[in-house]
């Protein structure tokens, strides 16, 4: 492309030639570079908000279908790790969010700190969640896993339970891929900022991957409680 | 771009979110009946407001941004509000007279 | 009318084409105008192959009985059509292609917000069209195209799962098209284009970006757990284990209506300028037309149900779906009414592009207008599942949509290619195709009003009469495709040059050469004027 960079500009902006390495020729100024981006991250999150909400959507008719095969599931479920969880993807989100600070005012050491924490606070939701699992395959509650299942303590409602502990992992599964996701974005912005790409004119790649980030957090700030804590008073019957 | 909001926001937004965890932890353990899932929602819907608003800096973006942000939550609400017109309604008819 | 200019430096300018050659300069471009190129040769293979599939069904239904192959057979041939059909033709067609090439070029820009996941989109559409065709060479799929449970999930001996997963990619596809063109809309118009000089087809192609956006991820997650349920051997759709059947349907159609808006939304944005080009009008009622595009967006979300009238819905959400069905046909057909006053008056040539649009304007009226009556409850019940609604969609599908394609085809080939295509060979082609096409489907209202019913492969020995004559339509209607194939690629050796803008149409597309240059245009366009500033001028040529 090295041909046809000075015929892309044209003759009038051979003078402004000076402009920022990272400004993509089919735009006329990182602003509109910069808008494009986040306005694009938006249009994506809202296909994952459908994504997701066609899981919540199947999962809350079934709900409403069979509430009590749902309060005996809920029996089974770890609030303290549900809650841990929420707690530990909550600081992610505080250190993102200054992360994308550090950034725009240019505080590279920061940005670079900041970025690890996020990616810590990640990865121990990550284990939280192993663990979380690893609970689950001990009492027999996974029926994905060819007969992985033992509902002898609620037999009327095992069947059911099923299906609603398909959703659980389903729901969990796919909202931890994206959180494995967001560890490489993290993975490749910590790269990406250790060789010094960002500064106030462009910190684009470190704000569109808040934004990714941020939204993955929403999808367990209503998990938490649908999953782990609604029902929870009701006696397994 | 616009402008960047004070490190103490960002961890006063974090602060709340935090509390309203514990809360919404502790209240489910009391029985409430049907306000268990409302509240439930309501707190999670609150915390939601404020990541977006604030940890993904809505509150200073454009009316566009604002837009696709809230279309998103409309769609997911038409998508549920159509499946329940069927659900709901199912039991409206007295058996064996559909049809 | 001459437009060829014999000039022989038009071809030796730069443009897109010749810019850079070898696979590579392909297989890796970032022009939005080299990607619409790999996307036309992809959807057209795949619609030949989807045509196969339709010439396997209709020879089987020359005869009453189930002769030519058995029932597993014949539902595999029209699965795979409605699968290869749908999901790899119709959702991309005109987006991908003419949207891809013109979008950014009507916008005044020099393309697309994110080349590079233009590019993307494209490899998924081969991959997610990898794993169509695989399942199709294993063996097939039998599920039909709506994959409906818990046949799919649960009983299904066919290939379903790949089949689903070449959906579940093509999807995203779809969504990053989508995603592209919303965000080069809001971003990237050129100075003085504002929202309310968008060409008509800049605004159908917005709203349906609007729709691939927030629908196609629900059949994406839909059949994921279709996929996960035959894998996994779980119950969520199956009712033995207390799975809901309907919920499937719910949610595949959640978005598989607003899909047929998706298919049909772009074509109306061809027809818009197709009717005021050959008029040398402007387009009556602007912000109609305009609205109605979303409004057809924003509507189409509200109407799924009709689909699942009789399969166990209950009848107070059938009542609802049906009630906001006929709200749907509102917008349609205030495009109709617009483009039938755009033409009044106007000064109207008949060029292939025109004749494809007056068949579109008819055809997809009937079209639409029999879709009004499946929407009404009582006549649903006695149609449903018949070849009423085969006609129904066909008449939409492809007397509309694939006649819009066809059209803007050959209205924006010699921009594309900087060469004429016959014209008239391309008007006996117009011809085959409405004949064949008419032949073909008009039967199907009156054998699905009597009551025959689809899928099936055999028939009640009455209805053979109007099913041969189907056949012998759908003969006509295959040469009526062929022939363009043959001489849109003869024209690209042997057709007379172009030039910028051989139709003297409006339009900041036509300002730039034929072909046009790599970035589009020489210096960014400034506008000034509305769209489809035709003067009063008596028709050139």
């Amino acid at each position: 492309m090295a041909d046809t960079h000075s015929s892309a500009h044209g003759q009038s902006a051979v003078a402004e030639h000076e402009h920022s390495p990272y400004l993509r020729h089919h735009f006329d100024s990182m602003e509109q570079q910069f808008d494009s981006a986040t306005l694009g991250m938006w249009v994506f999150l809202l296909t994952e908000i459908m994504f997701f909400g066609g899981m919540f959507g199947a999962y809350t008719v079934y709900r409403s279908l069979y509430p009590g095969a749902f309060a005996s599931t809920s029996y089974y479920m770890n609030p303290a790790f549900g809650a841990m969880n929420t707690a530990v993807l909550i600081v992610s989100s505080l250190t993102m969010a200054l992360a994308v600070r550090s950034a725009r005012i240019g505080n590279q050491k920061l940005l670079q700190l900041f970025l690890i924490l996020t990616m810590i606070f990640g990865a121990a939701f990550l284990v939280i969640k192993g663990f979380e699992y690893h609970e689950h395959w001990v009492d027999m509650k996974v029926p994905l896993i060819g007969h992985h299942w033992d509902y002898s303590e609620a037999p009327q409602f095992a069947r059911q339970a099923q299906i609603l502990f398909c959703f659980y992992f389903f729901m969990t599964g796919f909202h931890a891929l994206h959180m494995v996701v967001g560890l490489g974005l993290m993975t490749t912005i910590f790269i990406m900022a250790r060789k010094g790409t960002f500064s106030p004119s462009y910190f684009t790649p470190v704000e569109i991957s808040g934004l990714y980030w941020h939204f993955v957090d929403i999808v367990w700030i209503f998990l938490f409680p649908l999953l782990y804590l609604i029902g929870r008073t009701k006696k397994l019957i | 771009m616009h402008e960047v909001p004070s490190v103490k926001t960002y961890v006063t937004i974090w602060a709340i979110l935090t509390v309203m965890t514990f809360v919404t932890y502790y209240v489910a353990q009391i029985e409430l009946g049907a306000w268990n899932i409302v509240v439930a929602l309501l707190i999670a819907f609150f915390k939601m407001m404020l990541v977006i608003l604030f940890f993904m800096n809505v509150k200073a973006e454009s009316p566009l941004t604002k837009l696709f942000a809230g279309a998103g939550f409309f769609w997911m609400a038409l998508l549920l509000g159509q499946f329940f017109v069927d659900y709901i309604s199912r039991d409206w008819m007295p058996a064996g007279k559909m049809w | 009318m001459s437009t060829a200019l014999q000039d022989p430096q038009i071809t030796e300018t730069p443009n897109y084409l010749n810019q850079e050659y070898g696979w590579k300069s392909w297989l890796f471009t970032k022009d939005h105008k080299r990607i619409a190129v790999l996307y036309i040769i992809s959807i057209t293979v795949m619609f030949f192959i989807g045509g196969i599939f339709a010439s396997l069904i209709r020879i089987e239904l020359l005869t009453p009985q189930g002769d030519l192959v058995n029932s597993d057979t014949y539902n595999k041939f029209f699965t795979m059509h409605g699968v290869v059909m749908v999901f790899f033709f119709l959702i991309p067609s005109i987006p991908a292609t003419l949207g891809n090439f013109f979008l950014p070029m009507q916008i005044g820009a020099k393309d697309l917000a994110f080349p590079r996941i233009n590019l993307l989109s494209w490899y998924i559409y081969i991959a997610g069209a990898a794993f169509a065709l695989a399942a199709i060479v294993m063996g097939g799929v039998d599920t039909g195209w709506t994959f409906y449970t818990p046949f799919s999930s649960t009983y299904s001996n066919t290939f379903v799962i790949t089949a689903a997963v070449g959906v579940f990619i093509a999807g995203f596809s779809s969504i990053l098209t989508g995603l592209n063109f919303i965000v080069t809309v809001h971003k990237m118009r050129a100075p003085g284009m504002t929202w309310g000089r968008l060409p008509l087809f800049v605004w159908a192609n917005y709203a349906t970006s609007l729709i691939q956006v927030l629908g196609t991820p629900v059949v994406a997650i839909t059949l994921a757990l279709v996929g996960l349920e035959r894998a996994f051997h779980i119950g969520i759709f199956d009712p033995a284990i207390g799975g809901d059947p309907i919920l499937f349907q719910h949610m595949f159609w959640f978005y598989s209506h607003p899909a047929v808006y998706i298919m049909i939304l772009p074509g109306m944005g061809v027809i818009s300028e197709l009717v005021t080009c050959f008029s040398r009008k402007g387009i009556f009622g602007y912000p109609f037309v305009a609205g109605s595009s979303l409004g057809i967006a924003i509507i189409g979300f509200l109407v799924w149900g009709h689909h699942m009238f009789v399969t166990g819905m209950s009848m107070y959400a059938s009542l609802y779906f049906s009630l906001l069905t006929m709200l749907v046909a509102v917008p349609s057909a205030i495009k109709i009414f617009n483009w039938t006053a755009t033409m009044f008056r106007g000064s109207i040539s008949y060029e292939t592009p025109m004749l494809y649009a007056f068949g579109f304007i008819g055809l997809f009226t009937i079209g639409g207008l029999t879709g009004l009556f499946l929407a009404t409850l009582g006549v649903d019940v006695h149609v449903t599942d018949t070849y009423f609604v085969v006609a129904h969609f066909h008449y939409v599908m492809v007397g509309g949509m694939v006649l819009a394609y066809m059209g803007g085809m050959h209205f924006w080939w010699p921009k594309m290619t900087g060469r004429m295509y016959p014209e008239g060979w391309a008007k006996f082609a117009a011809l085959l195709v409405f004949v064949g096409f008419n032949l073909t489907f008009f039967p199907q209202f009156i054998t699905g009003y009597l009551g025959q019913p689809r899928r099936y492969h055999a028939y009640a020995p009455e209805f053979q009469v109007l099913n041969v004559m189907s056949t012998a339509g759908a003969s006509v209607l295959a040469v009526g495709y062929i022939i363009p194939l043959i001489y849109f690629i003869y024209s690209l050796k042997y057709g007379p040059l172009a030039g910028p803008n051989p139709w003297k149409a409006k339009g900041l597309e036509w300002q730039t050469s034929s072909p046009p240059p790599t970035f589009n245009f020489e210096t960014t366009p400034v506008v000034t004027e509305e769209a489809y500033a035709y003067a009063k001028e008596s028709h050139v040529g």
